[in-house]
């Protein structure tokens, strides 16, 4: 297994109290394998990302527990400057908002040498070459003149492809995508998604796709992790997920998408608001808005149940769930 | 080939927005057509950064065009004064004191019978040193503490915090008068540390502000994400985007810190005779100012125009710089 994080616990110090933000979540990547992490915004899936790569804001966040293994080490573990050296050459990120992510006041060549000049020790002539190869590859036109722009002399998805560069530089065996199209326009998305989809191949490299986007999702990843306020409620191969939700609220999610077919009908929308991470509801986080809800969900916390040997639900209702979905 | 930067990548996404729909395709032409006409305004060439940015926006500004004259004119008297007042600062003739203009004197004579036009000449040098060397003690010791704190955070930025306050509730005058009666030096240098001392608080804070700003930055863990070192990114990352705002407090403080030295020295307490200052001179001049306006008016008029071309010109780098703040 290339990357496996067990029982990762994460929690944000505030004023208010403890945020638990991260609460035993476990997910593994295969090299070559994409897995899609879906959740809403405070889900924690994000969190789990900055916990893996080492760059949680500490203080006020903290990892309280748990491993992330790469390939067999526990990086939680490891001393600083044993990390860094494995941030950007064996596990490298990509951001949301590209335009954040770049420096204003570098040119997108010298922050793309600067992945060579860091970690290779090579010099600026080299770096600056590589760094033109690697807009190529990213399929930027006029690479050799575009070296000397600017951020802000890119448009969106442009600039998304320099990010894509970056992470790409040193050929990581991992790369985790934190939202990555979610910023741009929907035509420039399916773009940079298939960019992405193929340097994956090419590279084989494995790849953690972090998305609330149900549909980027369907077309690219081979297995799916459904979290939800700190938790993994359900993780399946995509087919099969998409296919036969095991959980109440992937169900929920699969059926708030807007579909052509169900044209004219009122959108299905799950009632509520996600939890306060401050407070998260005992037992399955989840109950308050759950139409499946008893009183065993109150009190319980579920466990992860095996469904199939590739599948798991955090629900103790998965059975029903399971064939609900399959007669709906 | 002349605009190679925004129009030209953008083609092929358009291209593809475009090919659906007829409108789409209208949609991006028009865009192109304002990205272009946008560009025109603009020289053609090389892309520009925010330095460049502001040096284009400082040429075409009147007010830094002026009071870069004036400084640069001001740094030349200051290291060449023989250049324009030949004549000895320090020879004087009693019989002659308190005269007015006379021809080879433009400016008349002082109390003590000294040339007013080469005592004030020679009296930009003092100013000029004070000014530079106090602004880049100041620069130096409070980016590099601001900035520290800024980015390590939690304790040490409290305390620093603290200890910037304590020297904000110091009265400056008050500092200078109680701190330098005790010095027996007559160079600068007293005064340049001083002036270090009381003033480094201001540029820290300016620099923490900056540093805290710029820290939060998705760039910044971005670069921590590809796996850059701490000094790397605080060198690289953080420091390019904070400069600015310490550039332009230093350069306005620099005419103030000009000011001080004047004000230091009237009292007694900055550089004291033999030396020659403008504060000193304004300082000997006050008794006889009814008599002899003149010995007053000159450094005291030389003062004012260096102080005033400083506070411009950081006014000017402001604006070149910050936009936003105009």
């Amino acid at each position: 297994m290339l990357l496996e994080v067990r029982d990762l616990h994460v929690e944000f110090r505030t004023r208010e109290g403890v945020a638990h933000a991260v609460n035993g979540v476990g997910y593994a990547v295969d090299a070559g394998e994409t897995l899609a992490v879906l959740g809403e915004s405070g889900s924690g899936k994000s969190v789990t990302a900055q916990a893996v790569m080492g760059i949680l804001d500490t203080p006020p966040g903290r990892v309280t527990g748990g491993q992330v293994l790469f390939r067999g080490r526990d990086l939680l573990t490891l001393p600083e400057e044993e990390r860094r050296r494995i941030r950007g050459a064996a596990i490298a990120m990509i951001f949301q908002d590209a335009l954040s992510a770049l420096n204003p006041v570098m040119t997108v060549g010298d922050q793309l040498a600067e992945m060579f000049t860091v970690h290779r020790g090579l010099s600026r002539r080299a770096a600056r070459a590589k760094a033109v190869e690697l807009m190529e590859r990213v399929r930027i036109p006029a690479a050799a003149q575009r070296v000397r722009d600017f951020p802000h002399q890119f448009s969106g998805g442009m600039r998304q492809r320099i990010m894509i560069a970056m992470a790409l530089a040193l050929e990581p065996d991992l790369i985790i995508a934190d939202e990555p199209t979610t910023a741009l326009d929907v035509t420039v998305q399916a773009q940079v998604m298939d960019l992405l989809a193929d340097l994956r191949r090419e590279y084989g490299m494995g790849l953690i796709l972090i998305t609330h986007d149900l549909g980027v999702v369907a077309d690219v990843a081979d297995r799916i992790a459904v979290m939800y306020a700190g938790r993994i409620v359900e993780q399946a191969p995509v087919h099969e997920l998409y296919k036969r939700p095991a959980h109440p609220y992937t169900r929920g999610l699969l059926d708030s998408v807007p579909r052509l077919d169900r044209k004219g009908r009122d959108l299905y929308a799950i009632k509520g608001l996600p939890p306060s991470l401050l407070r998260i509801p005992p037992g399955c986080a989840f109950h308050p808005r759950c139409p499946m809800a008893r009183d065993v969900c109150r009190t319980d916390v579920p466990p992860l149940y095996e469904v199939s040997p590739t599948r798991g639900s955090a629900c103790h209702f998965w059975r029903e769930c399971l064939d609900g979905s399959a007669g709906a | 080939m002349p605009e190679p930067s925004l129009p030209q990548p953008q083609e092929p996404e358009r291209a593809i927005a475009g090919t659906g729909t007829g409108a789409g395709m209208d949609l991006a032409a028009a865009e192109a057509a304002t990205v272009g006409s946008g560009e025109t305004g603009r020289p053609a060439g090389r892309p520009r950064s925010l330095w460049s940015d502001a040096w284009h926006d400082l040429r075409r500004n009147p007010v830094f065009v002026l009071s870069a004259l004036v400084i640069c004119f001001l740094v030349v008297i200051a290291l060449w004064p023989s250049l324009i007042a030949p004549g000895n600062p320090l020879h004087c003739d009693l019989a002659r004191a308190q005269d007015g203009p006379s021809p080879g004197h433009p400016f008349g004579y002082d109390g003590q019978g000294c040339d007013v036009y080469t005592r004030t000449v020679h009296g930009a040098r003092a100013s000029v040193t004070v000014g530079v060397c106090a602004t880049a003690g100041v620069a130096v010791l409070g980016s590099v503490l601001g900035g520290l704190a800024g980015y390590v955070g939690g304790f040490w930025d409290a305390l620093l915090s603290r200890i910037t306050d304590v020297f904000f509730a110091v009265p400056v005058v008050l500092g200078g008068l109680v701190l330098l009666s005790v010095v027996t030096s007559s160079t600068v240098w007293p005064v340049v540390g001083f002036l270090v001392l009381l003033g480094w608080p201001q540029i820290s804070r300016i620099a923490r502000g900056a540093v805290v700003t710029a820290k939060q930055h998705d760039y910044v863990q971005a670069a921590r994400a590809l796996g850059a070192s701490g000094p790397r990114i605080l060198l690289r990352h953080i420091a390019p985007n904070a400069v600015a705002p310490v550039i332009v407090v230093a350069t306005i403080a620099l005419g103030t810190f000009i000011a001080l030295e004047a004000t230091l020295s009237y009292l007694g307490v900055g550089l004291k005779p033999p030396s020659v200052s403008w504060g000193i001179q304004i300082s000997a001049a006050s008794p006889y100012v009814r008599n002899a306006p003149h010995a007053l008016l000159w450094p005291a008029g030389a003062l004012a125009v260096t102080v005033l071309a400083f506070i411009m010109l950081g006014d000017a780098v402001r604006d070149a710089l910050d936009p936003k703040l105009r």
